[in-house]
């Protein structure tokens, strides 16, 4: 078997004001995969088709692997044809008259055509559709479709692989076994790797690091779980539908003691020691529920000293084995902190609707963001 | 029964196909996938022989086809004969009343074909004109067989526009239509009703091989 594509890393600016503005940078080394989220309209398809030569931003400039492939201060725009990418399309958009290899044979007129059949053949296998070369798309099943339409990505030798949206047409049980396969298959891809998606737990599973786009500008990119802990602002918490994001304000530093003190309607409360952010200044908190921690009624318990505040249960409700308990703040404006507990410790706890309960806010745990 | 003018009917019908169908590809793309201003117009004007009654239309061509119109008088100097009440003029006419049956099948088609499909084929390294013989004429097939089959069926049938532009002459523009016609009014019920049977076979044929070529299609998307 020849070796899978393998290519350097893509580069990205685009800009432009209209139809859908854009104002996005975006890095993707070799190898490595690339979420881009954001809400339905935040520009996600827009760049990737920007990237596959399909969009012409009125400003911009895309390398991929050393090639220049777009470039509007030098006039460059490089047809799609002539940019080798592999894309997906969300709904794999197969060409309905030929069979599964043939699909797949058609984005090879760059491999001399005895080698075509068995090049073709091997992609099949790899995407495990041996067997199935000679159906037409309208005799696959979903699943079976977009693993074609990978094929066909893959069939290029890009230089870069983009995919838009290839789970979201498929049931859940076949969209868990796709996200496996590719998560197995990009090991064996050198290049880099473009995943459009609006499901945040998807990106989570399966990207090196996400790209937060909001009306087309890129907010933040990072790893996910860098990402899910430390959001740049409160737009992206929003975005990424973190809960316990709060306001506040910054009380002072105490650098002895690596400690920020911020007040938090009434409360004041210890944080990680952030002396860019001046005192006095506002700024928005979060805590990831799980570092929200019970105090046990019996006996005293980890970090019962760390940030304690109480409160009264309003909601539980038990997910299987964890539990989301959320709590109203005594003296505060009606905030509501959200905790998950282990159902067997809220049970034990004596926890339900209306209790009144102690909680700390583990200090590392607390992420301070500028409000903009 | 008059061999002479079904034959010119079937030429009329080929040469009209011919030439039809490679301007319907060229108009129906666009319509099919651009929008642009004055599109609607331009689709009207296309479907306007449908509702035109074959006699203004055909009036209107011979006056535009005429010796004494600009297009009449130019062909005249460099063909060395009129337009109206030849082969030639006959045909030209037959190509302006069949244009919504030559044009709006295949536009239906090109529509048909997602936008995603064409540009498939151009990220899998297709040129333009790869794309439009490789994927966009075998997805767009049956809409061309449609519009010939009944570009061709249409011309057989055809009687006012033919009367008013070619006339009756036999040979040149006396077609199998204009023949029953004339065997009617010689009270020679024989050949008509005989050549009425033909053309009733033939508009048959060619009819229902566009609704079973319809039917047989596949889904044109999974």
């Amino acid at each position: 078997m020849r070796d899978l594509p393998s290519g350097a890393a893509l580069s990205i600016r685009v800009a432009q004001d209209a139809p859908i503005p854009l104002d996005a940078r975006i890095e993707c080394a070799a190898g490595e995969l690339l979420a881009l989220v954001g809400p339905s309209g935040s520009g996600k398809t827009t760049i990737l088709r920007c990237i596959a030569g399909l969009v012409h931003p009125s400003d911009g400039r895309i390398v991929c692997g050393g090639e220049t492939w777009l470039d509007t201060s030098r006039n460059l725009y490089l047809p799609p044809q002539r940019r080798t990418v592999g894309i997906v399309f969300q709904d794999y958009a197969l060409f309905p008259h030929m069979t599964a290899i043939e699909n797949v044979m058609a984005a090879m007129s760059h491999v001399p055509a005895a080698m075509r059949v068995k090049r073709a053949q091997e992609l099949l296998a790899l995407v495990h559709l041996s067997g199935l070369e000679d159906r037409r798309p309208a005799q696959l099943s979903g699943g079976q479709q977009q693993r074609v339409a990978l094929a066909r990505a893959l069939a290029r030798d890009p230089n870069v692989l983009l995919l838009d949206e290839p789970f979201s047409a498929v049931d859940q049980v076949t969209r868990r076994r796709l996200q496996r396969e590719l998560a197995l298959l990009r090991r064996a891809i050198r290049v880099p790797i473009i995943l459009v998606t609006h499901d945040l737990e998807e990106a989570a599973l399966l990207a090196d690091r996400m790209c937060i786009l909001h009306h087309g500008r890129t907010l933040q990119t990072a790893p996910p779980a860098e990402l899910l802990a430390r959001p740049a602002s409160p737009l992206v918490a929003r975005l990424l539908d973190l809960r316990n994001v709060f306001d506040g304000r910054i009380e002072r530093h105490a650098p002895e003691t690596g400690t920020t003190w911020i007040t938090w309607q009434g409360h004041m409360l210890e944080t990680p020691y952030r002396p860019e952010l001046g005192e006095g200044t506002s700024v928005s908190w979060m805590i990831p529920a799980a570092s929200v921690v019970l105090h046990r009624r019996d006996r005293p318990s980890r970090g019962e000293r760390e940030n304690p505040v109480a409160g009264t249960v309003v909601e539980m409700f038990a997910l299987g084995e964890t539990a989301t308990v959320l709590i109203r703040v005594d003296g505060t404006d009606d905030a509501v902190l959200s905790l998950s507990v282990p159902t067997h410790v809220a049970r034990r706890n004596g926890l339900d609707i209306g209790i009144p309960v102690r909680v700390s806010l583990l200090k590392d745990a607390i992420h301070l963001m500028p409000q903009s | 029964m008059d061999w002479s003018a079904l034959i010119l009917s079937l030429q009329l019908a080929g040469c009209t196909v011919a030439v039809l169908i490679p301007l319907g590809i060229l108009a129906a793309r666009p319509l099919a996938w651009r929008r642009f201003t004055g599109k609607g117009l331009i689709e009207a004007l296309i479907a306007l022989p449908l509702v035109l009654p074959p006699t203004v239309l055909g009036y209107y061509l011979l006056v535009a086809l005429g010796g004494n119109s600009p297009l009449g008088e130019i062909y005249e100097k460099l063909v060395g004969r009129p337009l109206v009440f030849t082969f030639e003029g006959l045909l030209l006419a037959s190509i302006v009343f069949n244009v919504p049956f030559g044009i709006q099948p295949i536009q239906r088609a090109f529509e048909a074909i997602r936008p995603a499909v064409r540009e498939a084929a151009w990220c899998s390294g297709m040129s333009t004109w790869r794309t439009f013989w490789r994927v966009e004429l075998p997805l767009a097939w049956p809409g061309l067989v449609s519009a010939a089959v009944l570009t061709f069926a249409h011309t057989l049938g055809e009687f006012g526009v033919v009367l008013m532009v070619g006339g009756n002459i036999p040979g040149e523009t006396k077609t199998i239509a204009i023949a029953i016609y004339d065997r009617v009014q010689a009270f020679d019920t024989d050949a008509a009703g005989l050549m009425s049977g033909v053309l009733l076979g033939l508009s048959f044929l060619a009819i229902g091989s566009v609704y079973i070529l319809a039917n047989r299609r596949p889904a044109p998307h999974a």
